[in-house]
Parts: structure tokens; sequence; C-alpha cells
């Protein structure tokens, strides 16, 4: 009446560990390890891989994605189609831009785009020149954040944000008015506990083209910059590439897609 | 609908990272397989089947893309050494279960791809044995030995039974 059971194969160990096996089956495979102290050292095993591997690879689950790995920013910028893209980028950037020349892109390497080109290296000197103020290093001060905002998007003629960075440990110092080619630009200065500062600039993008982003580093400074619509942005700072572009994500996100 | 299209992917988009990270090791390796997924994903649309899972299918464009890499870098003369690249884990574990973890990341660049890949698609992203036959588009009896093969591997690995650069030449 009692049939013999099947005898387990090693695809059953491999069921057992991931927990598709039948009821009746699970239970015959616990036995076999009762009586099977290799077999259920095997087990006890593959179970601690499955852990270990959750361990290893799940915190990428919580890393923010950086900007260049979704839908909007591929299909504006087709690898294929542009050759500057991501690593490309860094490269052709650095070479077009001329790495001890300064941040000052040529003719060849953005042909049609001036403000592309103009704005890394005002975003640099923004950065440059504002950082470095101990007493006065913004116009109009965290403190009346919402009078900055509302001030700079009249002055912009657009809806100007201050991104929250503070999932990077920047917190905003403030912001001031600047001026690119006869028309209004800004800044947003943010800065961490031990004072490293960090530059948010945007001015009018008048062609209103849409870009990926480009990545320049110079001397420990990174910057990373792109058109998006009515406005460019360029966004500085003395930190490495990968955590530059989930801020730059980041604030690319706070001035909607 | 376009903006459909982007959100549907983009909530793919951490687990087919974390995927990617296991399976190539380093960062910017990984992230550029899931860039070359998704450009691919937007650009074959249309053959999705919207009764299908979305998961699957895009777990399909990226092997085959990384098959179609793993060709081309093996025409190139200088392969990348998964073990060496101080990137290959998200973080870095330095305390409790880290040097076992360590020992794991190692042993895992160890297997052949075909195994990590079924190791992977079934311990990992939690496919099922079906799911993962689909995607890596071979029978599920070459799935489940694909599975088995690589986790004994691995746990002879982790045991010292075997060598890293051991070739069993019988």
């Amino acid at each position: 009446m009692t049939a013999e059971p099947q005898r387990i194969t090693d695809d059953d160990l491999h069921a057992f560990v991931d927990g598709v096996l039948p009821p009746a089956r699970r239970s015959e495979v616990e036995a076999w390890l009762a009586a099977n102290p290799d077999d259920a050292a095997r087990v006890g095993a593959y179970r601690q891989q499955k852990e270990g591997l959750s361990a290893l690879f799940d915190p990428v689950l919580g890393e923010p994605v950086p900007p260049r790995l979704t839908p909007d920013v591929v299909r504006m910028s087709r690898r294929s189609a542009t050759v500057w893209l991501g690593r490309a980028a860094a490269g052709l950037a650095l070479t077009g831009v001329g790495f001890g020349g300064g941040w000052f892109a040529s003719e060849a390497v953005f042909p049609r785009m001036p403000t592309l080109r103009a704005l890394a290296s005002e975003g640099v000197s923004a950065h440059k020149v504002y950082t470095v103020e101990v007493r006065h290093p913004v116009e109009v001060d965290a403190s009346q954040q919402q009078h900055l905002v509302t001030w700079l998007s009249k002055r912009m003629g657009r809806p100007i944000v201050a991104p929250d960075l503070s999932p990077y440990g920047f917190k905003l110092v403030g912001g001031r008015l600047l001026h690119a080619d006869n028309l209004p630009a800004c800044q947003f200065m943010y800065e961490t506990d031990n004072g490293e500062r960090l530059t948010l600039y945007i001015r009018i993008n008048p062609d209103n083209q849409e870009t990926a982003f480009r990545i320049v580093e110079q001397n420990g400074l990174t910057a990373h910059y792109w058109l998006h619509g009515p406005l460019a942005f360029a966004v500085i700072g003395e930190i490495g590439r990968d955590r530059m572009e989930q801020v730059a994500h980041t604030i690319y996100t706070a001035f909607g897609s | 609908m376009t903006s459909d299209r982007a959100r549907l992917i983009e909530e793919q988009i951490p687990s087919l990272r974390r995927y990617a990270r296991a399976l190539v090791g380093a960062r910017g390796d990984a992230d550029d397989l899931v860039h070359d997924c998704v450009e691919r994903a937007l650009s074959r649309w249309h053959l999705w089947r919207p009764d299908r899972d979305l998961r699957p299918w895009l777990f399909t464009i990226m092997h085959n893309q990384f098959i179609s890499q793993r060709r081309k870098a093996a025409r190139r003369p200088a392969p990348v050494a998964l073990k060496d690249d101080a990137d290959y884990t998200a973080t870095a574990p330095t305390q409790g279960g880290g040097l076992l973890l360590q020992e794991l990341a190692g042993a895992l660049a160890e297997l052949a791809d075909d195994q990590r890949a079924a190791v992977l698609l079934i311990g990992l992203e939690g496919f099922s044995y079906d799911e993962a036959a689909g995607i890596l588009g071979v029978p599920r009896g070459t799935v489940t030995s694909r599975l088995a093969r690589g986790r004994e591997r691995l746990r002879r690995l982790m045991a010292g039974e075997e060598g890293p650069v051991l070739r069993r030449v019988k």
C-alpha cells in the first residue's frame, strides 16, 4: 500500500532550497536530509549562498539610479547617434575642452550649441568665484528660501526651484542672480557639514534643445552640465563622478522630465 | 503613452542593475549593460505583448546583450579580470560576515557565465525555473543542471575543496 518514496535527486535538493517543491515531496526531502548529514550540509551551504548573494547585491536596489540609465535620458541621447554620451562623453569632452587649457569647449566639439559650449566654463567660474567667499557667498540666504526662488523665477522668467540635495549631505546656503550673454542666470550654493561646497548654475537656453549629461573633470573638480528645454544647467563641486551623477539626476528630476 | 513606457521600464531598473552588477562585476560595465538593455527595450517596445510580464522580457533583452558583449570581448586581446575589480560589490563589507561575502563574490566571478546566470536569476532575482529557461533561451532541464553545477562549484570554492584555477582534465 505505501509506495516506495522516489529517490531524492540533486534537482529535488535545489527545488527544496528554492521552496518550489509540492508539500508531499518536501516532507520526503526533509526526512531524507534528517538521515543524510552530507546532503543536509550541502543544502545548508546552498541556502547560505542565496542569503550571501542578497547581502552582496541587494544594496544595489537602494542606490539612486544614474540618470544615463533612465528611459527619458536614454531616449533623448541614443548612444549610437550621439558620440559623447556617458563614458564616451567624458573622454571626448575632456579632449575637446582641453584638459590643461581651461574649460572652454571648442567649436569643433559643440558646433551648433553655443549655450552648451559656454555652460561648463560659466558654471565653473561661478563656482570658483563664490565658493571661496566666507562672508558673502550668496545674495539671499537659505533662511529666505521661498523669497529666493520666487525672485529668481521672476527674473529668469521660468519656474526655478532649489532642489533638495540633503540626501547627499548638501544643504542649501542660498543663491544669487547672475547674467550670461545679456540674459539672466542664477546660482544656488550648497554646503555639507564639512564645508564642501557645490554650485548649481542655471542659465536661459534660448535654443531650447535637450542634451544628455556631459561631464568635465579638472583638478579634482567635477562638472556635469546639460540642456533641458528652456534652461541650461551645470552642477559643479569637488565630489566624485558617481556621486555627482546622482546629484545631477536629482536636479534633472526636480526640474521636471 | 511614451511616458507610460518609460515609467514601466524605469520601475525595473533597480533589479536590472542588481542582476547586472552580480553578473559582470564592475559597476561601470554593469550599468553599460543596463543602458544598452533600456535602449533596446525602447526601440523594440512594439514587440512587447502587454499580456506578458515585462520583467522577464527585459531580462531576456539584457541577457542577449550580455551574450553579444561577451562575444565581442572574446575577440579582444585582453579580457577583464572580474576578480580583481575592486568595484565588484555594491558595498564593501568590512565586518561580521564580510570576509565570507567577499569570498562568495570572488567564487561567483569564477563561475562559467551560463552557470552564474542561472544561479543569479533563480537565487537572487527569484525567477521560477521556467522563467529563467525563457530568459536564457534554453530548456528547463538545462537551467536546473546549470543551477546545480553552479551552486555546487560555489560551495566547493567556498569550502576550499577546489582551487579557483583548477581545471578538471579527464
